[in-house]
């Protein structure tokens, strides 16, 4: 009965964050604030998630599955956004019009594709 | 709980739709590249949720091979992103 309460509450959780991105990459104006809210609100959604699999069969099968799933994606997802975010930097995006600073500015040189 | 499953299933598909409409409209390449990792990384939860709504356990397979190929998918693509933003020069 408690574990199926849990379980509830880890599911509704996980599924909140993971729409949360979704409405954010769909309303953030800029290519690195939808690459944030594309990966860390996702991210904890999966985790939640597996969570509640976990809890739902108790089988030691299943748990280790879960685990592999939660690392796997725990280490995949900010190298996945890193290489997007770099790959964005080097053709040219262009930022949003509150950006404070741009630290690479003269390191990096690429084609532009905004025109 | 089975119940539950299927209406966050429904959440889960309308967060689809709305990364959708970021795949087909966003400006650029490396926009439509986080839209797909995005999908992908949806398409795991709901693979778990399903695999809660139908009470079979087979079905967290598929999320991990989802995230393996997604991992890749989109490594794979910001090379080539990279590469043709330097081909220019």
């Amino acid at each position: 009965m408690v574990t199926d309460i849990i379980c509830a509450a880890f599911m509704i959780i996980g599924t909140a964050f993971m729409f949360l991105g979704c409405v954010g990459i769909l309303r953030m104006p800029d290519l690195l604030t939808r690459m944030q809210t594309a990966t860390k609100p996702p991210t904890l959604g999966v985790f939640c998630l597996m969570v509640s699999a976990a809890l739902y069969f108790p089988e030691i099968g299943v748990t280790i599955r879960v685990l592999a799933i939660t690392l796997f994606v725990f280490l995949t997802a900010p190298v996945a956004a890193h290489m997007i975010g770099r790959a964005g930097y080097q053709v040219g995006v262009k930022f949003w019009k509150g950006t404070v600073m741009d630290e690479l500015k003269d390191k990096y040189r690429g084609t532009s594709i905004d025109s | 709980m089975t119940t539950l499953a299927f209406v966050l299933l429904g959440v889960l598909s309308l967060g689809i739709v709305l990364a959708f409409v970021r795949l087909l409209r966003g400006p650029n390449i490396p926009d439509r590249l986080v839209a797909l990792d995005l999908l992908t990384t949806v398409g795991v939860g709901i693979a778990a949720l399903y695999s809660i709504a139908f009470d079979e356990p087979v079905y967290l397979d598929v999320a991990i091979v989802l995230a393996l190929v997604a991992f890749l998918g989109t490594v794979t693509f910001s090379r080539y992103i990279e590469k043709w933003a330097h081909h220019g020069d």
